[in-house]
């Protein structure tokens, strides 16, 4: 197994101070949402009808599809479909170089960063802004952003300050965020005004309608496609829903379980192009059909990308988004990134204690931390884990099928790596790296019950 | 009423006292309690880390154990928690499926089973209560802040029963410590930062005492704690239960 995500968490981790604020920053994310949830006594029942609609949805996807298909040509937009990111970013190229644009805004898409848009297209000599402040910030330091609602969530303002100072030449060590958030502002007007095409994500898509639903808090998407000539929407196939009165479910559900508002500030509904313009959608399968197709992780296709898991997950908010190494990071990227590339990311689905809290969390009722145990078996079937853990696996498993042994072992240590190998790694023992080993007592319990226990009755 | 005692690996080898209290517990509120003695392990480790394929001798050897009794409890959340969940045996499955649907974490078994309305103990300490995930949200042994119903806790229930305690609650009641199985080796410094955040917020409440119903993360805490010379000590609930003196006594 590649130890990737425990290296990197450690890495994040030697920054005391900021890991701690870290995790009390996304904690008070997490606390709001609480407030927010618990202002609605029908809480659990909106989301029973979440997981409902998304299960229904799931079950009939190609009919949707289709139906979503024709809908949404009827309107006037048209629709692309692309297996896999290569294909996506292809078709959005091709729609750029038809139209011989140069100026592109990009709002709102994790589904961009998945497919590496940005770097696609730059390699093809062409520059995209991102004009979500935080989705800005990291790339102006040329990093990916953290989290999926609050990309930039690991940065402080200090850090905001001093990049900003380098691009917009802002004031040296103002850290004023006001100040800062101004000096963007300015910034990504000129930027709106001037692009020709608009890339945007996609919340919701209606298959009874063909339109979709774009949610921001800073508008932006809408900015972006409401003055370019060419609008392209780009979602995962999974995004859709079958009916407009759905979205009431979800709409709820959504912007109280990412940031504890009651509503998204834009919940923008595109239907149809204005007159001259142009509107595309791109579907993307990107894997979505294989998890589909796996029973056991199907249901993690139900997200609606709120990130309440990232901002509940003890382990996300002590490790930083970056340690968890893909575009979705925290509990549910676990469970998608391993269907992407399994060799890559067979570390992710071992970085969690499997406390539940994502899945009790979630407004859609995905099984996170079950599917997090589920994938460590595939993985482990798939022969991608370090062949040290293997044999300290084994040896531990002959030792508990085997009570003679088991005592035995017991007895001669009762030291915690003669009974559990794993617990050390080579000459270290990582286990006392931090913590004390407990101090073996003389006897077992067992020893004691035979001496002692017949008598208590 | 027939129970059989099941103290897991780590709690028979490093935490006796542990398995004594709880068999103490259970005898005073007039269980006929057996402690099959070939048992061993549930098979947990192996199985949250991906070798459930190697947890089958465990299983075979927990339903030998662990057959012919109408409840099985255990000192460990976690451990109940991949019983119910996990244990196979094709050769018995019927005896499988029996264990699976009796077997009771403590805490639960006095509550639900036994209905224990008062217990004769005294522990006259500031306690802070450690919500140990899988009995918690595995085991519905107390509500989560996560889902919106009423609040509730059976092993603080419990502990408002002994004399002279003193409960109080960390800020985040419900935060996993860090321990995880085998997560507490192979991700060592987000587990261990866990811990420090854990006991920070009960050492906040300057509590004498951290407790809780799986010596697991009792032990993932204690290691942290001692390694800090800090003055908390940890203790299992079944501890408290039994009369922390008379426990002292009978080492
Ligand atoms: S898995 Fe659930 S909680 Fe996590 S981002 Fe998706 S919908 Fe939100």
């Amino acid at each position: 197994m590649t130890v990737k995500h425990a290296a990197l968490a450690e890495k994040f981790i030697a920054d005391e101070p900021r890991t701690d604020w870290h995790d009390e920053t996304l904690w008070f994310v997490r606390e709001k949402r609480d407030k927010a949830a618990h202002g609605l006594p029908e809480w659990e029942q909106l989301r029973e009808w979440g997981s409902q609609i998304k299960n229904n949805t799931l079950s009939n996807l190609s009919n949707y599809l289709k139906e979503f298909e024709e809908k949404a040509t009827a309107n006037g937009i048209k629709v692309h479909w692309a297996s896999d990111a290569k294909e996506h970013n292809e078709i959005i190229h091709k729609i750029i170089k038809k139209h011989g644009i140069q100026k592109i805004v990009k709002s709102k898409s994790m589904l961009t960063e998945e497919c590496h848009l940005n770097e696609y297209l730059q390699h093809n000599g062409i520059e995209v802004v991102d004009t979500d402040l935080g989705e800005r910030i990291v790339q102006f330091r040329k990093e990916p952003p953290s989290h999926i609602v609050l990309p930039a969530i690991h940065l402080k303002k200090e850090d905001v300050s001093a990049t900003f100072h380098e691009h917009l030449q802002t004031e040296k060590g103002n850290n004023d965020p006001q100040y800062l958030t101004e000096a963007a502002r300015q910034h990504l007007r000129n930027k709106f005004v001037e692009s020709e095409l608009a890339i945007t994500g996609v919340n919701f898509a209606i298959a009874e309608t063909g339109g979709f639903v774009v949610c921001t808090n800073e508008g932006n998407a809408d900015m972006g496609a409401h003055t370019a000539p060419v609008h392209i929407a780009c979602m995962g196939f999974e995004k859709l829903i079958p009916k407009a009165e759905h979205l009431s479910v979800f709409l709820r559900l959504l912007a109280r379980s990412a940031t504890g508002q009651p509503i998204t500030t834009y919940s923008s509904h595109f239907h149809k192009p204005r007159p001259n313009q142009e509107m595309h959608i791109v579907i993307v399968d990107n894997g979505r059909s294989k998890q589909l197709g796996r029973e056991d992780f199907r249901n993690s296709l139900k997200c609606i990308r709120c990130a309440a898991c990232f901002n509940t997950c003890p382990v996300y908010r002590r490790s930083g988004g970056h340690s968890y190494h893909t575009a979705v990071a925290g509990p549910i990227g676990s469970i998608l990134n391993p269907n992407l590339d399994m060799k890559a990311n067979a570390d992710l689905p071992f970085a969690s204690t499997l406390c539940g809290s994502c899945t009790n969390v979630c407004p859609v009722k995905i099984n996170i931390h079950e599917q997090l145990w589920k994938w460590r078996q595939v993985i482990v079937t798939e022969g991608y884990v370090a062949t040290s853990k293997k044999l300290g696996m084994k040896g531990m498993s002959f030792v508990f099928s085997n009570p003679k042994v088991y005592r035995f072992m017991g007895k001669m240590g009762r030291g915690v790596m003669h009974l559990f190998p794993f617990m050390v790694n080579n000459k270290l023992n990582i286990w006392s790296k931090q913590r004390e080993m407990p101090v073996a007592p003389k006897e077992s319990f067992r020893d004691w019950y035979l001496k002692n226990g017949k008598s208590q009755k | 009423m027939k129970v059989a005692l099941f103290i897991p690996c780590y709690i028979d080898q490093f935490y006796p006292k542990v398995g004594i209290a709880t068999l103490q517990v259970l005898e005073k509120l007039g269980c006929d309690v057996t402690f099959p003695l070939q048992q061993t392990c549930c098979g947990q480790p192996m199985a949250n880390s991906g070798f459930a394929s190697l947890s089958k001798g465990c299983d075979i050897n927990f339903v030998e154990n662990f057959t012919g009794f109408d409840y099985i409890v255990a000192p460990s959340g976690s451990c109940v928690l991949h019983v119910k969940e996990h244990l196979q045996d094709d050769k018995h499955p019927q005896e499988a499926l029996h264990i699976r649907n009796t077997i009771y974490e403590f805490t639960e078994f006095l509550t639900n089973i036994l209905k224990v309305e008062s217990i004769s103990a005294s522990f006259p300490y500031k306690v802070g209560m450690h919500n140990s995930c899988h009995g918690q949200r595995g085991l519905n042994l107390s509500s989560m802040t996560e889902r919106m119903l009423p609040e509730f806790s059976k092993p603080e229930q419990l502990l408002n029963m002994v004399k002279g305690i003193t409960l109080s609650k960390p800020k985040r009641n419900d935060e996993c410590c860090g321990f995880g199985g085998t997560f507490c080796v192979f991700e060592e410094a987000v587990s261990v930062k866990m811990g420090k955040d854990r006991i920070k917020e009960h050492e906040d409440n300057e509590v004498d005492y951290i407790t809780g119903g799986d010596t697991s993360c009792l032990m993932h805490l204690e290691g942290i704690l001692k390694r800090q010379g800090s003055k908390t000590k940890t203790i299992h609930i079944a501890e408290i239960l039994n009369g922390f003196c008379e426990l002292v006594k009978s080492e």
